[in-house]
């Protein structure tokens, strides 16, 4: 009895060691070079795998930001500048900050002031329905509120609010990851500068049809009117296919488009609450 | 014995309510609102301008680029305006405007209601006349009729089917032209034979429709001998292009291939009659059969309607709305689009509108997949339903590929029978269109 244990142990032993000095010599012989350089960048890097830097993970950016010559084209966006600074020190390269961005909803329809022209009960998909049709809504460039982002956001920052129907982005959470962007089929979201302490204005409204129209569908759409793009003094109004557009490069927070434009289609965030005729704005945006 | 394809297929109610109704033309509206994409492919390009008269009949818009189909007047009257309007499902979609005045139609058309029986025309002839007056297949793609009835270099057609199954429920267009014009169906299928330059053509028609059968095979052994009459069963989806070849000649369509891989065309019985009309008549695809149908309503139509009729007027002109409708239907059941909205306006292939209520049109709540392969054992492409549907929202591309949902037809009889009311459909078809892109991205070998 005991002889046969002492020799299956034995045997067993025996078996293990000479199969960890094959896969030993294995290793050895096939062993891949890689740069040691990897693996430290990668612990720099926080280990999302999000893709935002538009590489397959966290090791392959760190990959391509050892091979590249030049570190200009390479961001990660949830480590923002800080990772970015601490990556370009440890490899001995130098590279220009960024600033800081994040996602932005460009519809404001809410139930409301976007009424329900048809019953979708359909798989509650935002890519499904977009294939059937332009949308439960009077407006084809809406937000169609089945939360095709809030399932693509791995950051936990994106909310789809069930009073208005709209997604809610958290400025905090939110890395500018980009998988939002890619998520939806109306091409609603988009990046925008978080400008100084939070601030910025934008118009929160994709609707390209003519005043009357998207009116008629949405009392809070851009109709393309021009009232802003006069009462801009930095020129960083443009108005494009009936609909207005504020580049972020050029505004500079004056909020005098805010006052002016009659459908409140334009938004400000993080600005202190301004006189009381504006509290329905301020509202609204909580 | 009636015959059929060899696997899947379901058995819905027929509600076939509207077949008593013979044809009746529809009053003329006062505004035609004519679509420009009324065929797949490229919209056509306008040849009117706003002020313009046209006649009925006269061509407004021509086909642009090789996929794609004329489209002419179908009221007589003054272009109002040529603009960017919603289609049924919302999407902005040039149309022409025409305020009607009259209807005067071109001289060169034949209107009176004699056959004629003696075909003229040589084969290139007939698909230049075919093309020009702007036919597409009215079985519910509108495909341009020329270019399926011109085989690709290399692709001989053996046969030609005509397609008088109609399995969808509800549908009664194809069934009454069958049976007050079916002389005109037929001549309009010699005339497919002769431009295909087959000899062999076969008519199917579901074994519901025995008026029809009986009509059609008087009709042929007396006068038509080419042309053989096949009765076939009542199933789900008999018509569909692939279940149909299957079903007559037994051949199979390859995954990702057309119909003339095998030999085959196929054509509806909609359009063999306006082939008739535009080769024998002169007269230009702008008029369809429509029904109008619904178990709510009070009663149910089968009109001959101008292109560009908006569906409210339809509703309005059989009563008006009934007030438990819950959902409009352009086309049948099964594979009809929803109406988001009213002001739409009908295109050439428009066969129906079906108005339902609530408790015919609600989906029961999710719930689990059981593996009843219930699915499995409706599919007519036998796909695996239950497995594509897993797969797709877990956005598993390539795997989805190699479980082949590029082949689904998108008819919905998985859909139909799962007890489960998993919205099948729905996101195979969204995988479809997924793997679909890629593979037509990739370079070909």
């Amino acid at each position: 009895m005991t002889t046969t244990i002492i020799f299956t142990i034995v045997c067993l032993s025996l078996l293990g060691l000479g199969l960890a000095l094959i896969l030993y010599f294995t290793a050895q012989k096939f062993k891949v070079e890689e740069d040691p350089r990897i693996d430290d960048v990668e612990a720099i890097l926080p280990g999302a795998n999000c893709g935002g830097c538009g590489f397959a993970g966290c090791r392959a950016f760190a990959e391509g930001c050892v091979k590249a010559e030049s570190l200009d084209t390479m961001y990660c966006p949830v480590g923002g500048n800080d990772v970015m600074k601490n990556v370009a020190v440890y490899l001995g390269r130098t590279i220009a900050e960024k600033a800081p961005q994040v996602a932005v909803v460009k519809c404001n329809g809410n139930c409301d002031s976007r009424p329900k022209t048809s019953n979708y009960d359909g798989y509650p998909s935002c890519a499904v329905m977009s294939t059937l049709y332009s949308g439960d809504t009077g407006c084809r460039y809406g937000c169609l509120g089945q939360g095709d982002c809030e399932l693509s956001c791995k950051f936990d920052a994106l909310k789809m609010d069930p009073r208005t129907g709209l997604p809610e982005i958290d400025a905090d959470k939110c890395t500018a990851c980009g998988a939002c962007i890619k998520a939806c089929p109306k091409i609603l979201i988009e990046f925008r500068n978080k400008g100084p302490k939070g601030k910025r204005i934008f118009v929160s409204c994709m609707n390209k049809d003519k005043g009357g129209i998207a009116r008629k569908s949405c009392s809070v759409a851009c109709i393309g009117c021009t009232k802003c793009q006069k009462v801009c003094a930095y020129d960083a109004i443009t108005i494009s296919s009936n609909l207005a557009y504020i580049d972020y490069n050029k505004c500079k927070l004056c909020r005098k488009c805010v006052v002016e434009c009659p459908t409140n289609a334009i938004w400000e965030v993080n600005f202190p609450v301004r006189v009381p005729k504006k509290e329905v704005l301020t509202a609204e945006e909580q | 014995m009636s015959k059929t394809f060899s696997i899947g297929g379901i058995h819905p109610s027929d509600n076939k309510i509207s077949v008593k109704a013979a044809i009746e033309n529809f009053p003329l509206m006062e505004m035609a609102y004519i679509s420009l994409s009324q065929h797949l492919g490229a919209p056509a390009e306008p040849v009117v301008a706003k002020g313009d008269k046209v006649k009925t009949g006269q061509l407004i818009a021509k086909a642009n680029g090789f996929i794609s189909a004329n489209v002419h007047s179908s009221v007589s009257g003054t272009v109002s305006s040529i603009e960017l309007l919603p289609d049924l499902a919302g999407n902005p979609v040039q149309h022409i405007v025409i305020k009607v005045e009259g209807d005067d139609w071109l001289e060169n058309i034949n209107r009176s209601s004699e056959i004629e029986r003696e075909i003229k025309l040589s084969g290139p002839e007939i698909l230049v006349k075919i093309a020009e007056c702007g036919i597409v297949g009215l079985g519910g793609a509108a495909f341009p009729t020329h270019i399926k009835l011109s085989p690709p270099p290399g692709k001989k057609a053996e046969y030609l089917i005509i397609n008088g199954a109609e399995c969808e429920p509800y549908l009664t267009s194809d069934y009454r032209i069958m049976l007050e014009q079916p002389e005109e169906i037929l001549i309009g299928a010699k005339i497919m034979m002769k431009a295909l330059n087959v000899n062999k053509c076969f008519l199917g028609i579901e074994d519901n429709k025995p008026k029809a059968i009986k009509k059609m095979k008087g009709l042929c052994s007396k006068s038509y001998p080419q042309i053989k009459v096949v009765s076939l069963l009542k199933k789900y989806p008999q018509g569909g292009e692939k279940q149909l070849i299957d079903a007559i000649v037994k051949r199979q369509v390859p995954s990702m291939g057309l119909p003339i891989d095998t030999g085959v065309v196929v054509q509806n019985v909609g359009t063999a009659l306006a082939v008739y009309e535009a080769v024998q008549k002169n007269k230009p695809l702008f008029e369809g059969i429509v029904t109008v149908t619904g178990k709510c309503m009070t009663e149910q139509r089968n009109f001959r309607m101008r292109v560009g009729t908006t569906f409210e007027s339809m509703i309005f002109a059989v009563g008006g709305f009934p007030k438990d409708a819950e959902k409009l239907i352009s086309g049948g059941p099964m594979m009809g689009k929803a109406v988001s909205r009213i002001d739409a306006s009908s295109v050439k292939s428009t066969s129906a509108l079906l108005l339902l209520t609530e408790k015919e049109t609600k989906r029961g709540e999710e719930g689990n997949c059981i593996r009843c392969a219930k699915c499995v054992e409706a599919c007519p492409m036998g796909l695996e339903p239950f497995l594509l549907n897993r797969l797709s929202r877990a956005g598993k591309i390539e795997e989805l590929e190699a479980n082949m949902v590029q082949d689904c037809i998108e008819c919905g009889s998985c859909i139909y029978t799962c007890p489960a009311n998993i919205p099948l459909l729905d996101t195979i078809r969204l995988s479809k269109a997924q793997v679909l892109k890629i593979l037509r991205s990739r370079p070909k070998k």
